[in-house]
Protein backbone atom coordinates (compact mmCIF):
# COMPACT_ATOMS: atom_id res chain seq x y z
CA UNK A 1 0.00 0.00 0.00
CA UNK A 2 1.36 3.45 -1.05
CA UNK A 3 -1.09 5.61 -3.02
CA UNK A 4 0.75 8.48 -1.45
CA UNK A 5 0.54 7.23 1.93
CA UNK A 6 3.93 7.66 3.82
CA UNK A 7 3.18 6.10 7.20
CA UNK A 8 1.63 2.94 6.32
CA UNK A 9 2.54 -0.09 8.95
CA UNK A 10 1.87 -3.99 8.84
CA UNK A 11 0.64 -6.00 11.76
CA UNK A 12 1.91 -8.91 9.90
CA UNK A 13 0.54 -11.32 12.69
CA UNK A 14 -3.16 -9.68 12.81
CA UNK A 15 -6.25 -10.58 14.08
CA UNK A 16 -5.42 -13.85 14.92
CA UNK A 17 -2.59 -12.33 17.54
CA UNK A 18 -4.83 -9.74 19.24
CA UNK A 19 -7.53 -12.31 20.22
CA UNK A 20 -4.85 -14.78 21.57
CA UNK A 21 -3.68 -12.08 23.78
CA UNK A 22 -7.06 -11.73 25.09
CA UNK A 23 -7.55 -8.26 24.41
CA UNK A 24 -11.32 -6.63 23.27
CA UNK A 25 -12.65 -6.43 20.08
CA UNK A 26 -15.88 -5.25 18.23
CA UNK A 27 -18.59 -7.10 16.09
CA UNK A 28 -21.36 -9.48 17.08
CA UNK A 29 -18.87 -12.28 17.80
CA UNK A 30 -17.53 -9.45 21.13
CA UNK A 31 -21.11 -10.05 22.37
CA UNK A 32 -20.76 -13.91 22.59
CA UNK A 33 -19.20 -15.12 25.72
CA UNK A 34 -15.59 -16.76 25.35
CA UNK A 35 -13.38 -18.91 26.85
CA UNK A 36 -10.84 -16.00 28.21
CA UNK A 37 -14.33 -14.28 29.39
CA UNK A 38 -15.91 -16.90 31.63
CA UNK A 39 -11.96 -18.19 32.72
CA UNK A 40 -11.51 -17.85 36.36
CA UNK A 41 -8.24 -15.27 36.64
CA UNK A 42 -7.91 -15.47 40.41
CA UNK A 43 -6.91 -19.49 40.21
CA UNK A 44 -3.92 -19.17 42.69
CA UNK A 45 -0.21 -20.41 40.42
CA UNK A 46 3.00 -21.93 41.87
CA UNK A 47 6.24 -22.58 40.94
CA UNK A 48 8.13 -25.71 39.82
CA UNK A 49 10.64 -25.45 42.88
CA UNK A 50 7.87 -25.14 45.82
CA UNK A 51 6.56 -27.82 47.37
CA UNK A 52 3.30 -29.73 47.34
CA UNK A 53 2.64 -29.77 50.83
CA UNK A 54 3.33 -25.44 51.15
CA UNK A 55 0.88 -25.00 47.82
CA UNK A 56 -1.65 -27.38 49.24
CA UNK A 57 -2.46 -25.51 52.24
CA UNK A 58 -2.38 -21.93 50.24
CA UNK A 59 -4.47 -22.99 47.62
CA UNK A 60 -7.12 -25.20 49.78
CA UNK A 61 -7.35 -21.66 52.44
CA UNK A 62 -7.89 -19.72 49.10
CA UNK A 63 -10.94 -22.01 48.47
CA UNK A 64 -9.41 -23.82 45.44
CA UNK A 65 -8.76 -27.26 44.53
CA UNK A 66 -6.20 -26.85 41.73
CA UNK A 67 -3.29 -24.49 40.90
CA UNK A 68 -1.42 -23.50 37.63
CA UNK A 69 2.15 -23.93 37.78
CA UNK A 70 4.04 -21.09 35.89
CA UNK A 71 7.88 -19.55 35.71
CA UNK A 72 8.22 -16.02 36.63
CA UNK A 73 6.79 -14.65 33.01
CA UNK A 74 2.94 -16.61 33.95
CA UNK A 75 4.04 -19.34 31.37
CA UNK A 76 1.85 -22.53 32.19
CA UNK A 77 4.00 -25.50 32.36
CA UNK A 78 1.69 -27.76 34.26
CA UNK A 79 -1.69 -28.04 36.35
CA UNK A 80 -2.38 -29.46 39.50
CA UNK A 81 -5.54 -30.69 39.93
CA UNK A 82 -7.17 -32.18 43.59
CA UNK A 83 -5.12 -35.61 42.95
CA UNK A 84 -1.73 -33.73 42.19
CA UNK A 85 -2.62 -31.62 44.98
CA UNK A 86 -2.88 -34.69 47.45
CA UNK A 87 0.73 -35.85 46.82
CA UNK A 88 3.12 -36.53 49.59
CA UNK A 89 3.83 -32.94 50.87
CA UNK A 90 7.73 -32.84 50.28
CA UNK A 91 6.90 -33.41 46.47
CA UNK A 92 8.24 -30.95 44.16
CA UNK A 93 5.50 -29.15 42.20
CA UNK A 94 7.53 -30.38 38.83
CA UNK A 95 7.23 -33.75 39.83
CA UNK A 96 3.34 -33.93 40.86
CA UNK A 97 1.96 -31.49 38.35
CA UNK A 98 0.27 -33.00 35.68
CA UNK A 99 2.97 -31.33 32.45
CA UNK A 100 1.65 -29.66 29.74
CA UNK A 101 -2.29 -29.98 29.91
CA UNK A 102 -3.89 -28.57 27.01
CA UNK A 103 -4.57 -25.19 26.71
CA UNK A 104 -6.83 -22.52 24.75
CA UNK A 105 -6.91 -19.29 23.51
CA UNK A 106 -8.89 -16.88 25.14
CA UNK A 107 -11.27 -16.24 21.56
CA UNK A 108 -12.64 -20.06 21.33
CA UNK A 109 -16.28 -19.69 21.69
CA UNK A 110 -18.20 -21.36 24.71
CA UNK A 111 -20.20 -23.57 22.94
CA UNK A 112 -16.80 -25.38 21.52
CA UNK A 113 -15.03 -25.25 25.12
CA UNK A 114 -18.26 -26.54 26.53
CA UNK A 115 -18.46 -29.72 23.87
CA UNK A 116 -14.48 -30.34 23.82
CA UNK A 117 -14.61 -30.72 27.55
CA UNK A 118 -17.64 -32.82 28.18
CA UNK A 119 -15.82 -35.21 25.41
CA UNK A 120 -12.33 -35.17 26.75
CA UNK A 121 -13.73 -35.31 29.99
CA UNK A 122 -11.91 -32.32 31.43
CA UNK A 123 -13.05 -30.53 34.53
CA UNK A 124 -10.64 -27.21 33.68
CA UNK A 125 -8.45 -26.37 31.13
CA UNK A 126 -6.10 -22.85 31.47
CA UNK A 127 -6.65 -20.55 29.23
CA UNK A 128 -3.15 -18.48 28.11
CA UNK A 129 -2.19 -16.18 25.40
CA UNK A 130 -0.29 -17.32 21.90
CA UNK A 131 2.89 -16.66 23.85
CA UNK A 132 1.93 -19.70 26.64
CA UNK A 133 1.02 -17.04 29.71
CA UNK A 134 -1.90 -17.87 32.12
CA UNK A 135 -5.04 -15.74 31.70
CA UNK A 136 -7.14 -18.03 33.39
CA UNK A 137 -8.46 -21.59 34.26
CA UNK A 138 -11.81 -22.53 32.78
CA UNK A 139 -13.92 -24.49 34.63
CA UNK A 140 -16.28 -27.02 33.34
CA UNK A 141 -19.26 -26.16 35.55
CA UNK A 142 -18.79 -22.60 34.25
CA UNK A 143 -18.42 -23.06 31.11
CA UNK A 144 -21.64 -25.65 30.96
CA UNK A 145 -23.67 -23.12 32.77
CA UNK A 146 -22.60 -20.24 30.65
CA UNK A 147 -23.03 -22.86 27.65
CA UNK A 148 -26.64 -23.56 29.04
CA UNK A 149 -27.64 -19.92 29.10
CA UNK A 150 -26.59 -19.81 25.48
CA UNK A 151 -28.92 -22.57 24.30
CA UNK A 152 -31.63 -21.78 26.21
CA UNK A 153 -31.84 -17.93 25.11
CA UNK A 154 -31.47 -19.55 21.69
CA UNK A 155 -34.40 -22.19 22.50
CA UNK A 156 -31.83 -25.26 21.61
CA UNK A 157 -30.62 -28.22 23.82
CA UNK A 158 -27.21 -27.34 25.71
CA UNK A 159 -24.32 -29.66 25.17
CA UNK A 160 -24.19 -32.70 27.10
CA UNK A 161 -27.72 -31.96 29.07
CA UNK B 1 5.76 -1.45 4.65
CA UNK B 2 7.62 -1.63 8.17
CA UNK B 3 5.90 -4.77 10.19
CA UNK B 4 5.25 -3.65 13.58
CA UNK B 5 3.70 -5.61 16.81
CA UNK B 6 1.31 -5.46 18.90
CA UNK B 7 2.68 -3.39 21.36
CA UNK B 8 3.60 -1.09 18.12
CA UNK B 9 -0.10 -1.34 17.06
CA UNK B 10 -1.15 -0.01 20.73
CA UNK B 11 1.30 3.03 20.80
CA UNK B 12 0.41 4.19 17.53
CA UNK B 13 -3.18 3.86 17.98
CA UNK B 14 -2.73 6.14 21.24
CA UNK B 15 -0.75 8.45 19.34
CA UNK B 16 -3.45 9.02 16.59
CA UNK B 17 -2.98 6.02 13.48
CA UNK B 18 -5.69 4.94 12.03
CA UNK B 19 -6.48 0.99 11.66
CA UNK B 20 -7.32 -0.81 8.80
CA UNK B 21 -8.46 -4.23 8.30
CA UNK B 22 -8.35 -5.30 5.08
CA UNK B 23 -10.39 -8.38 5.35
CA UNK B 24 -13.91 -9.16 3.57
CA UNK B 25 -16.37 -7.44 5.32
CA UNK B 26 -18.36 -10.31 6.74
CA UNK B 27 -15.14 -11.22 8.60
CA UNK B 28 -14.94 -7.63 9.86
CA UNK B 29 -18.34 -7.50 10.97
CA UNK B 30 -17.93 -10.56 13.26
CA UNK B 31 -14.67 -9.37 15.26
CA UNK B 32 -12.38 -6.41 14.49
CA UNK B 33 -9.83 -4.34 16.67
CA UNK B 34 -11.11 -1.72 18.51
CA UNK B 35 -11.66 1.62 16.04
CA UNK B 36 -10.77 -0.44 13.08
CA UNK B 37 -12.07 0.70 9.80
CA UNK B 38 -13.18 -1.83 7.47
CA UNK B 39 -11.15 -1.65 3.94
CA UNK B 40 -11.30 -5.08 2.01
CA UNK B 41 -8.34 -5.91 -0.32
CA UNK B 42 -9.80 -5.33 -3.45
CA UNK B 43 -11.24 -1.91 -2.52
CA UNK B 44 -8.40 -0.55 -0.84
CA UNK B 45 -6.69 0.75 -3.93
CA UNK B 46 -9.85 2.38 -4.98
CA UNK B 47 -11.09 3.56 -1.65
CA UNK B 48 -8.32 4.45 0.27
CA UNK B 49 -7.58 7.72 -0.55
CA UNK B 50 -11.03 9.00 0.36
CA UNK B 51 -11.26 6.74 3.42
CA UNK B 52 -8.10 7.64 4.85
CA UNK B 53 -6.03 10.75 5.75
CA UNK B 54 -2.85 10.32 4.38
CA UNK B 55 -1.19 12.68 6.99
CA UNK B 56 -1.38 10.50 9.87
CA UNK B 57 -0.03 6.72 10.22
CA UNK B 58 -1.93 3.49 8.79
CA UNK B 59 -1.72 0.45 10.44
CA UNK B 60 -3.20 -2.42 8.59
CA UNK B 61 -3.80 -6.11 9.23
CA UNK B 62 -5.62 -9.31 8.43
CA UNK B 63 -6.06 -12.42 9.96
CA UNK B 64 -2.76 -13.40 10.44
CA UNK B 65 0.96 -13.49 8.64
CA UNK B 66 0.26 -16.41 6.66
Amino acid sequence: MSLGFTQVYDYVTGKLDWLAAGLPTEGTNAQRPRAGDVARRDVPTCRLDERVGDVRERVRAAGWDASVAVNQDRVVFGLLRSIELDAAGETSIEAAMRPGPSTFRPFVSIEYMAKYMIEHELDSSPVTTSDGRLIGLLMRQDVERVARDLSQKKGLEAPGS
Amino acid sequence: MQEINREEVQRLLTAGAQLVEVLPAKEYEEDHLPRAISLPLRRLEAEARTILDAERPVIVYCWDSA
